[in-house]
């Protein structure tokens, strides 16, 4: 059977809006991916323990709550401490140029503003994917 | 097939890091499992019987009957009593695309950071069988993890639920008062697999006259086989314990000595045949070309040269015809 794109959509932080999110994880159902959906409020270690078992390639996250700065790095840590370094994780929401550049620094992938299509989501995921996991099977290295 | 072959230490420190209680080599040993990856078999090969089989729960009932809750305050339940969980959450594959939403977590948020709750999301994948084969398969990976007892939510709408139930010991049926229209399509294939009936938001008007039908529905049924009902409000923890006694009721009943014996031996022949149904139809089917032989086919029905069922009849029976001189010829 193909290997799937599995992606983990989650929303961050303490803002109660999950629309965006929702609509990125339908886009992405369309897209032929495996979205995994855990909803509102949840913390870095709710994620990156949910990013773990369901073992996702990309962890997507909707930060609308202005907290990104601190909510990606942790994030990423949790996901490094849990040996997750081949996983992507990227996102959306408010963010600035400026953040943006210096969350990519840290090893965040490319971000999204709220004009960004769904399309060029699901391409910049696809595209991380064929070039950091491919034919790969899943087997620990 | 040589699975495994390709790469035996990969395969060995999996399993090693599984049986540790390890979690990410767990979610790995997963998806090898539901990607048919051929290193799979080696590992389910290389842990099976090396820990106590978990016993397994199935939970299945029609879309938003509160199968997720439920299933997260049992487990909230099992956890009070120290028992280390697995769950498996099964959510429909969209026939149109390949992609999947699996939202079963949203209702399981208060385990996510529990590292003896194990939560996986699993998409059905097609309708060519297998789901049994496969939620078995990872019911047998929490065993070697340390799971002590194992959920698995799959939506009552179509198969997935029969082969769910294929896979556990145990099928809890969960219906709502609001499943009365529902319940007529829904009874014939749900209720025969019922082994325990869960009536959940009790608290809604209707709770009363959805009992008493059920209670109608399953009268014809001799006693002793008719299931238990369950009285449930998941969302405020009403209900929990008369679930977990019903379950340990079944569980006992399944321990007797009659019924234990022949049951393996069924589970065990259903694994195997299963197996074995699955690696000989992928064995023959490549064998045959099949995905070329698929395409050339596909061409002529968009074509309008014929039609998807008169192109499978002719398929099938080509294919057919090609078998019988390959085992003719075989040593
Ligand atoms: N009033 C009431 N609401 C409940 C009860 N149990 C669950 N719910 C609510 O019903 C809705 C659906 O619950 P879920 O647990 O997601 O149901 P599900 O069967 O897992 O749904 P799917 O997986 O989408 O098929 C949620 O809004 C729950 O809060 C209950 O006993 N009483
Ligand atoms: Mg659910």
């Amino acid at each position: 059977m193909a290997r799937k794109i599995r992606v983990l959509v989650a929303k961050a932080g303490l803002d109660g809006h999950d629309r965006g999110a929702k609509v990125v994880a339908s886009a992405m159902r369309d897209a032929g991916f495996e979205v995994i959906y855990t909803g509102l409020h949840q913390t870095p270690e709710m994620i990156a323990q949910a990013a773990v078992q369901e073992d996702v390639d990309v962890v997507a996250l909707s930060i609308l709550s202005g907290a990104h700065m601190t909510l990606f790095p942790r994030v990423l840590d949790l996901m490094r401490e849990r040996g997750l370094n081949d996983v992507l994780l990227t996102g959306g929401g408010i963010i600035s140029k400026e953040d943006m550049g210096a969350l990519q620094k840290l090893g965040v992938g490319t971000l999204f503003g709220p004009g960004a299509t769904t399309g060029a989501i699901i391409d910049y995921v696809r595209g991380w994917v064929a070039e950091h996991r491919a034919g790969e099977v899943g087997t620990a290295k | 097939m040589s699975a495994g072959a390709e790469a035996p230490a990969a395969v060995a420190s999996l399993a090693e890091g599984i049986l540790r209680g390890d979690p990410r080599m767990l979610a790995r040993a997963m998806t090898l499992v539901e990607n048919a990856a051929p290193e799979a078999e080696a590992i389910l090969e290389s842990l099976y019987g090396k820990k106590p089989a978990a016993p397994r729960v199935g939970f299945t009932g029609p879309p938003g009957a509160g199968k997720s809750t439920l299933v997260a305050e049992y487990a909230r339940l099992l956890r009070a009593e120290g028992v280390q969980v697995g769950v498996i959450a099964v959510d429909p594959t969209s026939p149109f695309t390949g992609g999947a939403i699996l939202g079963d977590r949203v209702r399981m948020n208060e385990h996510a950071t529990d590292d003896k709750v194990f939560i996986r999301s699993m998409a059905t994948r097609g309708s060519l069988g297998g789901l049994a084969a496969r939620t078995g398969e990872l019911c047998e990976l929490l065993d070697a993890w340390g799971s002590e007892v194992t959920l698995v939510e799959t939506v009552g709408v179509g198969q997935s639920e029969l082969d769910v139930a294929e896979a556990t010991d145990t099928t809890v049926v969960i219906l709502t008062p609001e499943s009365g229209d529902a319940i007529q399509a829904l009874k014939a294939g749900l209720m025969e697999i019922a082994e325990v009936i869960v009536l959940n938001k009790a608290d809604h008007v209707g709770a009363d006259a959805m009992e008493a039908a059920l209670r109608a529905s399953l009268a014809f049924r001799p006693e002793g086989s008719r299931p238990p009902i369950v009285r449930t409000v998941a969302t405020a923890r009403q209900g929990l314990d008369e679930l977990h006694q019903a379950l340990r009721e079944h569980r006992e009943a399944l321990a007797k000595p009659e019924i234990v014996g022949p049951r393996r031996r069924e589970k065990v022949r259903a694994r195997i045949r299963s197996a074995v149904r699955e690696g000989l139809l992928d064995a023959w089917l490549r064998r045959q070309g099949f995905e070329d032989v698929l395409d050339g086919v596909t061409d002529d029905v968009i074509a309008g040269r014929t039609s998807p069922y008169r192109a499978a009849r002719a398929l099938i029976e080509r294919m057919t015809r090609d078998g019988k001189r390959t085992n003719g010829n075989g040593n």
